[in-house]
């Protein structure tokens, strides 16, 4: 062990340039601390899925959760913003969000979630419209929700490695509503296809989105502002290997053998009537 | 944004460590603080930032982005961000999101320093 010199205390809160509000420590309180147990997912390993009607349901199940920092693509932080004006609350947008999300999808993408809604540690599944015909089965986990806020995260093989927050606040007399996608494309395959286009289709799968729960807040002309932050523009390249989850390639995959799977599977049926 | 209910303090160990005692309720709100308090810490000069997390009371989704955020800046001056102090809730939430793989977690300060100097 090396000796150390210290510990010396060379800054507080105050003399590394914060304002007075933000450096009181500990921070004046006219309310109890905030709980945030229940708000949390509890720790999963591998993903478990249920049958959900009206989507595919594979690339899920068995497969590890993934973050940004598992991801191989450049690390991305894109923001899309509305003003939901002020006549709601921050906690009555997230409630309407949380429990009808499906409902502001664009058509032709399925998210089969709950039927209670949005909660932590629910898996849903997703059959997302890439075009051809062709549906990208996947799914996302719900890492984290609460009144004003509420989190899913990506599993292994799907287009992206990270999270979306779906949040409110008030700024002002407004209430603010964002969606905000903290990602890297989870392998070669897919970051190619983002620069070939995908930013584009994920910007405007999401203003679509937030343009519809306006519409159901009762908005007259929703206004959803888009940023987009390269935050690392460095790949990790010890994550290449992350294509052998791929779920695109794998649904393409699935829906060519889907013909030859749905006849095996009528003539077993037959067999075990005879 | 609401107001950050957040202190930090900065302790600095030699010239390559620093310590940053972090109090209070971490959000998306709390990272101009961060960042400050990063800087404060020597900034790239520094090669590991421990990150102390025994009066954390309150992290959201918004917090745990934050730090991803923190830790690509570690990542590209080439410093080692460690950890301690962390609730077995808390520990919990690194394991899931699978931070714990890019940020070392240690039982005490004692021995996050001792990785840190080793």
């Amino acid at each position: 062990m090396t000796e150390t010199a210290g510990p010396e205390k060379v800054r507080s809160a105050d003399q590394i340039g914060l304002s007075a509000r933000e450096a009181a420590a500990p921070p004046p309180r006219d309310a109890p601390p905030r709980d945030d147990g229940a708000s949390w997912a509890r720790k999963v390993d591998r993903l478990e899925v249920d049958h959900r009607d009206g989507v595919r349901g594979t690339n899920v199940a068995g497969r590890r959760l993934t973050g940004p920092v598992q991801g191989f693509g450049k690390m991305w932080q894109k923001t899309y913003r509305m003003n939901a004006g002020t006549q709601i609350t921050p906690e009555a947008a997230i409630a309407v969000w949380r429990e009808h999300f499906p409902e502001f999808w664009p058509k032709g993408n399925r998210f089969a979630g709950a039927l209670t809604g949005i909660n932590p540690g629910d898996v849903a599944l997703l059959d997302l419209a890439i075009g051809g015909g062709v549906k990208l089965s996947t799914g996302v986990f719900v890492l984290y929700a609460d009144a004003e806020s509420f989190t899913l995260m990506t599993p292994q093989g799907h287009m992206f490695a990270g999270w979306i927050t779906f949040s409110a606040e008030r700024e002002g007399d407004a209430t603010m509503v964002q969606a905000q996608v903290l990602m890297r494309a989870n392998d070669p395959l897919y970051e190619i296809g983002m620069i070939m286009g995908g930013h584009r289709k994920e910007d405007k799968f999401w203003v679509a989105t937030l343009t519809a729960l306006g519409q159901r807040l009762g908005l007259p002309a929703p206004q959803v502002e888009a940023r987009n932050t390269c935050v690392d523009t460095k790949r990790q390249w010890r994550h290449s290997r992350n294509v052998w989850h791929n779920s695109m390639v794998r649904s393409v995959l699935q829906t060519l053998a889907a013909p030859v799977t749905s006849l095996s599977r009528h003539r077993h049926g037959a067999k075990s009537q005879a | 944004m609401g107001t950050p209910m957040l202190s930090m303090d900065v302790r600095r160990f030699g010239q390559t460590t620093a310590v940053v005692d972090i109090k209070g309720e971490v959000t998306a709100a709390c990272e101009p603080m961060l960042m400050s308090a990063y800087e404060a810490a020597g900034g790239s000069a520094t090669s590991r930032l421990v990150l102390n997390f025994a009066g954390l009371e309150y992290m959201n989704s918004g917090g745990i982005g934050m730090l991803v955020t923190l830790l690509v800046r570690a990542n590209r001056q080439r410093q080692q961000l460690a950890a301690f102090g962390l609730s077995a809730h808390y520990r919990e939430i690194f394991e899931l999101t699978r931070l714990d793989e890019a940020i070392t977690i240690y039982d005490s300060e004692e021995s996050a320093l001792d990785g840190a100097v080793r």
